[in-house]
């Protein structure tokens, strides 16, 4: 009787347990966290958290404008050069020396790991700076010891001397007036770190902590970090500027695209990066879906150090076989998401110049040129597909296979290699490919920014350059165009340039594109950015 | 557990590599290190001696380093098998309560319309895959209905510091303000991987029980208590139940191997942060010493449930504690 009794109790016990946890506890009266926090669905694992470091758009999403400032930054508006952390500055007349007057009271992070004394002055920034350029600094050869983007732009070799002037003024001298100076001291990559925190590292021997548990000024500071799943940063109460209102901002990794489609519209993310299915999107009344015209190029570019590669016939009968328009179609669906690339400025730039050569698509030209360039009909072409969605773009790995159906019309044979990101990259810099399906965005508005990183022969050694090209006459017409300040000299060196690449055809450019954000209708400001990462400065949630 | 054990040792033999760095997954190291880990592994020595000193390094729970993280696998098998032990046992829990009613209800409509209809119905269940399953519950109830979430094991806004791994009892020891609202959230997000675990299983026990149920009210003793004039209710509840449910128990541990397989897959649609999806994304990065743990971490996992469900039964049963005595 007593075993009866109980198995119905169990069951009852068992249905109001059932119950209790369907029903959940809402009437506790608290605000939910979920209410204030924001969760952005991010597209890949920042592989470090200083954008010193890196240039990969996942870590300068994650880190730039989030945990860090500039001394200056671009205006969201007109993309005019606007105070951050320097609130004015001064350039003297022939554009050699810049002198730079500090905000006052700006105060850095204070965490578990690290409590500031003092707020940020000139020495701050000094510290900054010379962790690039000074190689006898402690922490210039932690974390590998390359600074792609100052590297790409030849920084070293500018500057001649950083002086402090006292505590809140600091002069910049160059060695040469830099028309582009100015706008790259205000990308994503001229942080400014907290020396005190630096000294702190250097007493307790941890100096590598400086790049993977982060000190900086911007509206948010790290809360946690896990590679590959997520990261977690709160709001900076001292922040200079207004201080967010979110809890919390929190990247969940999630690489996959169906994935991060599926979270938003479960209502899981509040925001994801590079949506698929822009109709789906549209079409729910809780979402948005937001675009900016980004300053990039996607292209598809050669190993010129590699035969038969290094011959220039070669790679422009590959690009006379890749039908463009059918790759604009299919991966960037159609003109809405990207226009075609006729060289690798886009039509925004004010360098631009539609005067240039393009090849065309044509079978038949370029079964003449490896005709000439003697191949036969058995080369084979690894062609390296990026596993990462990129705004520039969106799907390398199904773009590669167009390419691979294309290059069978005239004979070579396409072997698709695609790693994950950073074995991807990393092999990338050893030169291991023949042909990589890549991109880059521009870090700011100075055309320079396209021509340096992606084709100049410094670059070719420790930068973006994977085409490892290196021609003098074009890094000279560079250095030129960078000499003056007189718009139409450079924008005629910009042109004569573009000529040289399409001729040499180091790279095939194929499409500059939108880049776009999928977000709850409840989250409001500004995230995109025209240059470099997102922002979630002054992001509200409602 | 001894073949197991040979097994995976001879993995590190078969698979591509140094057999050195696969058994220990050190990749990255100096020439000194790598002399030291030869020493250590008895790798100067013979066959016998190296599986010797293989098994030495079991017992002391080192299984090694992770090839891509570089941390000890041990660590990363303990950090991920709670997450995969709660979602097993709240299906196992589902496919129960769920499964075995209906399983008895079918046996004491035995040859009815209901019995029919249900067995049908799960012979439809266990014959669904559990990957497409899995899309579909997502593409329904998060996509469609958008009542749960698709992915993880709870929103990442609540911040929860892992003590056992088991999340619902890490909820409740943590101090965070918000703990029912992470409680709820943290069920919202099992139910749906749970229940797509739990079809398979519960068609199982359906059937199981149906046929326990059968057979006891086949025994002389139910026919005793109908003699008795007792009725139908009567028997089940008193007489029928308890019988039959000593020999579902005893199956259910048979279950569990089915059931971690199962988790493994729905592991990785839902993102469950569990050893399923941590092994399957080492088979993708080719973590040979993480895959040589893993499998030995499971096995050894589902043969301690084997054991225990045994014992379990034998505690129930006093049958089956009587035939030990006899034989």
């Amino acid at each position: 009787m007593a075993t009866n009794f109980a198995n119905l109790r169990f069951y009852r016990w068992l249905s109001s347990l059932v119950l209790v946890l369907i029903a959940g506890c809402d009437s506790q009266g608290t605000a939910s966290l979920s209410e204030n926090s924001v969760i952005y669905c991010s597209e890949g694992t920042p592989a470090i958290l200083n954008p010193q470091l890196e240039t990969s758009g996942v870590t300068i999403d994650a880190t730039a404008k989030q945990l860090y400032n500039q001394l200056i930054a671009f205006d969201p508006k007109d993309n005019s050069i606007a105070p951050s952390l320097a609130k004015s500055w001064h350039v003297t007349k022939d554009n050699k020396k810049i002198t730079f007057y500090l905000r006052q009271n700006v105060f850095f992070h204070q965490t578990e790991y690290f409590t500031p004394t003092r707020p940020l002055n000139a020495d701050d920034v000094l510290f900054s700076f010379n962790r690039i350029l000074d190689r006898t600094q402690v922490f210039h050869y932690v974390s590998g010891g390359k600074y792609p983007f100052f590297q790409s732009v030849g920084f070293a070799e500018l500057i001649e001397s950083i002086e402090r002037i006292n505590d809140h003024t600091i002069r910049f001298t160059l060695k040469r007036a830099d028309s582009s100076f100015l706008a790259n001291l205000a990308t994503d990559f001229a942080v400014i770190l907290s020396k005190e925190y630096g000294e702190q590292l250097i007493k307790t021997n941890e100096l590598e902590k400086l790049d993977t548990q982060p000190i900086g000024t911007g509206p948010f500071k790290l809360k946690e970090y896990r590679a590959g799943s997520y990261l977690r940063l709160m709001p900076h109460d001292n922040y200079w500027a207004t201080p967010s209102s979110l809890k919390q901002l929190i990247y969940d990794i999630t690489p996959s695209n169906t994935g991060r489609l599926t979270k938003l519209l479960a209502g899981e993310c509040d925001v994801i990066a590079y949506p698929i299915a822009h109709q789906k999107i549209t079409e729910n009344p809780l979402l948005t879906l937001e675009s900016v015209t980004a300053m990039n190029i996607g292209y598809l570019g050669f190993n010129t150090t590699k035969p038969p590669f290094n011959d220039k016939r070669v790679r422009r009968a590959i690009a006379h076989a890749i039908n463009k328009p059918a790759i604009l179609n299919t991966i960037y669906k159609g003109d809405s998401a990207a226009e075609p690339a006729v060289s690798i400025l886009p039509p925004s730039s004010w360098a631009y110049n539609d005067n240039v050569d393009t090849i065309d698509y044509s079978i038949d030209k370029a079964k003449d040129l490896l005709e000439q360039a003697g191949i036969g009909s058995d080369l084979t072409l690894n062609l390296w597909a990026m596993p990462v969605q990129r705004s520039y773009n969106p799907d390398a790995v199904t773009m590669a296979k167009l390419i691979q159906a294309d290059l069978k019309k005239v004979g070579i044979s396409v072997k698709i290699v695609t790693y994950n990101w950073q074995e991807f990259l990393r092999r990338l810099a050893l030169g291991e490919h023949d042909a990589v399906l890549l991109g880059w965005s521009a870090d700011h508005p100075d055309p320079d920014n396209f021509f340096s990183p992606l084709l100049s022969c410094a670059s070719a050694e420790t930068g973006n350059n994977r085409t490892f090209w290196c021609n003098e006459t074009f890094d000279d017409l560079l250095q030129s165009s960078l000499d003056t300040t007189d718009m139409n000299a450079r924008r005629e060196y910009y042109r004569q340039a573009l000529n040289i690449v399409a001729d040499e055809m180091p790279l095939f450019p194929i499409a500059h594109s939108k880049r776009f954000q999928a977000k709850k209708h409840n989250l409001k400001g500004n995230i995109l950015r025209s240059y470099g990462g997102i922002s979630f400065e002054g992001v509200e949630k409602h | 557990m001894f073949i197991l054990t040979i097994l995976t040792f001879s993995l590190s033999f078969f698979f591509p590599g140094e057999h050195l760095a696969n058994i220990s997954g050190q990749i990255n190291a100096t020439p000194e290190q790598l002399e030291l880990v030869a020493l250590e592994y008895g790798k100067h020595e013979s066959v016998l001696y190296q599986y010797w000193y293989y098994l030495n390094h079991l017992f002391q729970g080192n299984l090694g380093v992770s090839m891509n993280s570089q941390l000890p696998v041990a660590d990363e098998i303990m950090s991920h098998l709670p997450a995969t032990i709660e979602l097993t046992l709240v299906a196992l829990f589902i496919a129960m309560i769920a499964g075995i009613p209906i399983g008895f209800i079918a046996a004491i409509r035995h040859r009815k319309k209901t019995d029919n209809l249900i067995l049908s119905f799960s012979m439809i269940g266990y014959s669904i895959p559990v990957f497409w399953l899995a899309l579909l519950a997502i593409l329904v109830f998060s996509i469609q209905l958008g009542w749960l979430p698709s992915a993880g094991q709870i929103s990442l806004v609540y911040e929860i510091e892992q003590v056992t791994g088991i999340l619902f009892i890490d909820i409740l020891i943590s101090d965070t303000p918000y703990k029912w609202q992470a409680f709820n959230n943290a069920t919202t997000h099992i139910i749906l991987p749970a229940c797509v675990i739990a079809l398979a299983p519960a068609t199982i026990f359906v059937r199981l029980a149906r046929t326990a149920m059968l057979s006891v009210l086949d025994s002389h003793y139910i026919k005793a208590a109908m003699a008795k004039g007792l009725n139908t209710r009567q028997i089940v509840f008193r007489h029928a139940i308890r019988n039959a449910m000593v020999n579902v128990i005893r199956d259910v541990g048979l279950q569990f191997a089915n059931l971690v397989t199962l988790a493994m897959v729905t592991e990785v649609i839902f993102n469950w942060p569990g050893i399923g999806n941590w092994l399957i994304q080492s088979i993708y990065q080719r973590d040979y010493t993480a895959i040589q743990g893993g499998l030995l971490a499971l096995s050894s996992f589902i043969f301690i449930v084997h054991i225990l469900t045994d014992f379990i039964y034998a505690s129930l049963n006093p049958l089956a504690r009587g035939s030990k005595h006899a034989s």
